[in-house]
Formats: C-alpha cells, structure tokens, sequence
C-alpha cells in the first residue's frame, strides 16, 4: 500500500473524483462491526479515525525511537529529538508559518486555547475586552472567562442569526479600541458554519486587536495557510486531523510570541535555572515545558504526509455531496428538523427529533453501527440561543460514502417507529 | 415499558406543598429533574418529579415514584441500593440482584449494557436519595455514579 495521491483525477470531464473505497483501505478500524452492523463512523468533529500509516508510526516509534528529547547526548535520543524537531519543520510547511518558532505543540487545541490565553492575556487589564461569538465550544469560552475574573477584562459576545451565521455587522460594533483579543471558532463544530474569518481578522486588526482561530473543525478538512489569512494564532487538534490523540498544534505569530512569558515552568522550557533567578529558553521550547507526548507527534508526522497527498478539491467535494444528501434527506423526514443551515457550511449535519430526546437517537443510531455525537456538544451558549437542549450530530470525514447516509437514514426511520410505536 | 412511561410519566407534576424537593442534573447531556416528596412521619406520602431529559431518565423517574410511594425511608433507600446494583452490575455477576424482586423497576437493568446511560436511570433516584434523606437540594451525576 502507498500514500499516492489519493483522489484520481477524472480525465474526460477536468472534474476530480474522490475514491472513497481505495481511501477506506487505509483505515483498518472501519471493518469493525458495531452491534453486528457494520460500524458507519459518523462522529468525526469528536475525533477522526486513523489511517494505518499513523498507526505504524506510533508503533515504529516506540520500536525503534523511544527516547526523551533535547535531554540526552546519546544516540537514541538524538534519534527521537530529530524526529520530533523534523516533524516541527514539517508542520510549518503543512500551515505555510515562517518560522518553526512558530510551531508549538500542545495536547489539543483545548490546551492552545488556555496557551493564548495565560500567556498573551497576561498583559490584559481591567476594561480591557476579549470578543468571542455566540457558536463557540466550551473551550473558546472557559478560558477567557478566566482571564477575566483574574484581570477584570470584559467578555464580549458576537451574535449569531436563526441558521447558526455570525450578525458580522454585529460583531463590528463590538470592536472598539478596547478590543485586545477576537477569538473566535473557524467552523462551528455544532453546527458546521463556516466563519468569515477573513473579515473577522481585517476589521480586528484595524482596531488594533489580536486574533486567535480556533481551527479544530476546519483543518482536517482543508489547507491552512496562516499567513494568507492573516491571523495571529491559530489552533488546532491533530486527533481530529487523523493523528493521534496527544499532539495539537499552536501556531502563534513570532513578534507576539517572542514577548509572551511563559506558561508552564518546568524542565526543557529553561536556559538556566539557580535558586535567585532562572531564564528562559527561546522559541518555541519556552511554551513546551516538561516530556510532551513524543510518539503523538511521531504519529501526526505520518497523519500530516498522508494529508499532504489529498487531493483537496476532490475531498471537499466528496464530503458537501455527504453533507448536502444527507441534510436534505433528513430534512424529509417528517418531525426531523435540521439545526445550523448557514449558507457555508462543513461536513457537519445538526439535528432533533421532535419529541424524541438526542441521547435516544443517538443509542438507536447505535443499534443500528451508526455512531453520532448527541448532546450539547460543549455548546450550551449555543444550544441555548437554537433554542435546544441538545441535538444529534452526524459528521463527516474522507472516508464516509453515500452508503453510510443510507445508513443514517434508515436508523432515522428505526428511531422514529420505536418512539411512534 | 420504558416507551410507555416516556411517553405518559406517571406522577409528573409538582408537590405544592412538598416537605421536600431536589433539583438533579446530568451535565453530560443537560438532562434535569426536581424529585418533589410529601412525608407522612417516616413514609413517603406522595413523590413526583419534572423536568425534562432523554427516555431513560423520564422512565426511570416515572417507575421510580410509583415504586416508592407509601415506602418508609429505609425501605426506598434499599430499593435505590438494589436498583443500582442492577443497573451497574455485569449482567453475569454473581451478586447481581435479583431482577424479579424489583419488579417493574426490573426493565431498566439493561442500561448496565450501556454504561454511558446508567446516569440516565440514575438521575432522578440519586434526587430522590438526597430529598428523604435531607442531603444537598442539588445534585449532579458528576458527583457520584
């Protein structure tokens, strides 16, 4: 098996097709049955399954390169210290950053956002004000929240209309020479909206503030060129992005980076320590305190290089073609109600059964192989303001066929003949 | 049976004039239920509940009030010891409970399948636990199991 581009191009209409049944092939866990039905994954913006490239990584890692980094001066750990720092250069070049100073590798974005915050929003101060929108998981939340009970900054939330939209002209008015930080979700995972991130981060700057992507939901679906957006940080988990759990990336302008303190204290993050004083080392080991998670990163390295081979075009045609059926078939289904139709949207389909709790749904779902998230997706703002307690979610990814949104449906129809019976 | 109970709760309303009422809450998934009790000496009088939640909470607290009304405090803590035994425990345990002794309270010993539900069918009794036994007036899933 190789790591050819995947995606064949379609001579005859210039158009590219996706082959979904060769991608399939290289994700081992989606020949489980679940429930003796064939497992039809549809939980992808909780987390995505792995190819087995990435798979073998964590395996060769530990097999063949286990060692702590940048700590020894023997070979092994030169070994592990070159794959880890080799993988650094590699991300740079995936998100187009200038430097790998750039780079910082957290656990999640959860872990980059609390980064941005601790670090950056130490200089904030009270009447200081963070915009944040209404769609925004838990996590794009909490911590500002946090930051500011400790600084006595103000919390500003952007509205958003009835499909799930940011009110943009809403959100300027927000912005004020008091504005320091604009964090904000790159695409809803709840409801899949796409942000216009563009205008967010022209209209922030031009008052003076920072602006902080949460891009959990939008990498593993496309390219991120951070420097063509433009933005000053840039978030994201790369278990979402067919890595393994453990390594997320935070993408961090230089200027601002090289006058953040840092977060963590600990070994590795040091130039020298004494009982008076110690000083810190330079990008980006600063932000990198203690042993992180090696053989996660030796994993994304091989998530990234089978990334690296998409044909993009051709995948996010595959996965709307998905989205698009599947919300118009569920739509059809009388009681069955869709939350979050913005104009732009990912691969993500929100929605209720009336008179039929998500929770219920989702084990239906379930009896049937078909795996969704149910809840509030660590958006109770946000379920609040669609008016819900809680929906099903069925998520997208490379690997899914129009065959599992056959599979959807049917479950569909099992839910609602249970709960009519 | 746990249908029929979504669809029509038995003793879904409020105690106006309750000695007692627990407001419980499952953060995972929002579920919420108040476990309203009127105590007559030490015997549960009369027991309802609200709120809103997915079919195994709504089932479970339904099943639950008819099971301990005209109960003592002891007799509906032990009942609440031996329905989440069932609930929790391998459905090949040795010391599973005896599902016949539960009655009607028997059908939800599925959900020890399902670990991820067990809350569901928890919720309401961990409510009603507090309330007979003058515990905190809010609890949530999170602390206990």
């Amino acid at each position: 098996m190789s790591t050819m581009v995947r995606g064949a191009r379609s001579e005859e209409r210039g158009a590219s097709t996706w082959d979904v049944e060769r991608v399939r092939k290289d994700f081992p866990i989606l020949t489980t049955k679940a429930h003796e039905k064939p497992l039809v994954y549809l939980d992808n913006a909780a987390t995505s399954q792995k190819p087995w490239p990435v798979i073998k990584a964590l395996h060769d890692f530990y097999e063949t390169s286990n060692a702590n980094v940048h700590r020894g001066v023997h070979w092994l750990s030169e070994k592990a210290t070159a794959l880890y720092e080799g993988t650094r250069e590699k991300v740079r070049a995936y998100f187009n950053a200038n430097s790998t100073k750039e780079i910082i590798y957290t656990h999640g974005t959860t872990e980059g956002i609390n980064l941005v915050a601790n670090s950056y929003g130490a200089s904030l101060v009270a009447g200081d004000e963070i915009i944040i929108s209404e769609l925004e998981h838990h996590s794009n939340i909490v911590p500002w929240q946090m930051l500011c009970e400790r600084t006595g900054a103000r919390l500003r939330v952007a509205p958003i209309d009835d499909d799930g939209q940011l009110l943009f002209d809403a959100f300027e008015q927000l912005l004020t020479d008091r504005t320091r930080i604009v964090a904000m979700a790159h695409v809803s995972n709840s409801l899949g909206s796409v942000l216009p991130v563009r205008e967010v981060i022209q209209k922030a700057h031009a008052a003076g503030a920072v602006v902080m992507l949460d891009g959990a939901q939008r990498a593993p679906h496309h390219r991120i060129d951070v420097q063509a957006l433009g933005c000053d940080f840039y978030v994201c988990s790369g278990h979402k992005m067919y890595g393994p759990t453990g390594a997320g990336i935070l993408y961090g302008r230089q200027e601002l980076l090289d006058r953040m303190p840092p977060w963590m204290g600990g070994g590795d993050m040091i130039e020298s320590v004494s009982f008076e004083r110690t000083t810190y080392a330079g990008l980006p080991a600063r932000f990198e305190a203690g042993t992180p998670d090696i053989a996660a990163v030796a994993g994304l390295s091989a998530a990234l290089d089978y990334m690296s081979c998409l044909d993009f075009d051709a995948l996010n045609a595959h996965e709307h073609s998905l989205m698009v059926e599947a919300s118009e078939r569920l739509a059809e289904i009388p009681g069955v109600r869709l939350i979050g139709t913005a104009k732009e949207k990912a691969a993500v389909v929100s929605f209720v059964v009336e008179g039929v709790h998500a929770h219920d749904v989702a084990s239906v779902l379930d009896f049937n192989g078909v795996a969704v998230r149910a809840g509030h997706h660590c958006t109770q703002p946000l379920m609040r303001r669609m008016g819900v307690t809680a929906t099903a979610r069925a998520s997208f990814a490379m690997y899914n066929t129009h065959q599992e949104v056959d599979a959807l449906i049917a479950g569909l129809h099992d839910v609602k003949r249970v709960f009519s019976s | 049976m746990i249908l029929d109970h979504n669809r029509n709760p038995r003793n879904f309303r409020e105690i106006p004039d309750a000695t007692r009422q627990v407001f419980g809450r499952n953060p995972l998934c929002g579920d919420e239920v108040t476990v309203y009790v009127k105590m007559k000496g030490d015997v549960i009088d009369d027991v309802s509940f609200g709120g809103r939640g997915c079919a195994i909470s709504k089932a479970s607290a339904s099943l639950m009030t008819n099971a301990v009304k005209g109960k003592t405090r002891q007799e509906a803590h032990e009942l609440f010891d031996r329905f989440h035994a069932l609930v929790t425990s391998s459905p090949t345990a040795a010391d599973r409970p005896d599902a016949k002794a539960l009655g009607r309270l028997a059908v939800l010993g599925g959900v020890a399948r399902f670990p991820a539900r067990v809350k569901c069918a928890t919720l309401a009794w961990h409510a009603l636990e507090n309330a007979i036994q003058g515990g905190a007036t809010e609890v949530s899933t999170d602390d206990q199991l």
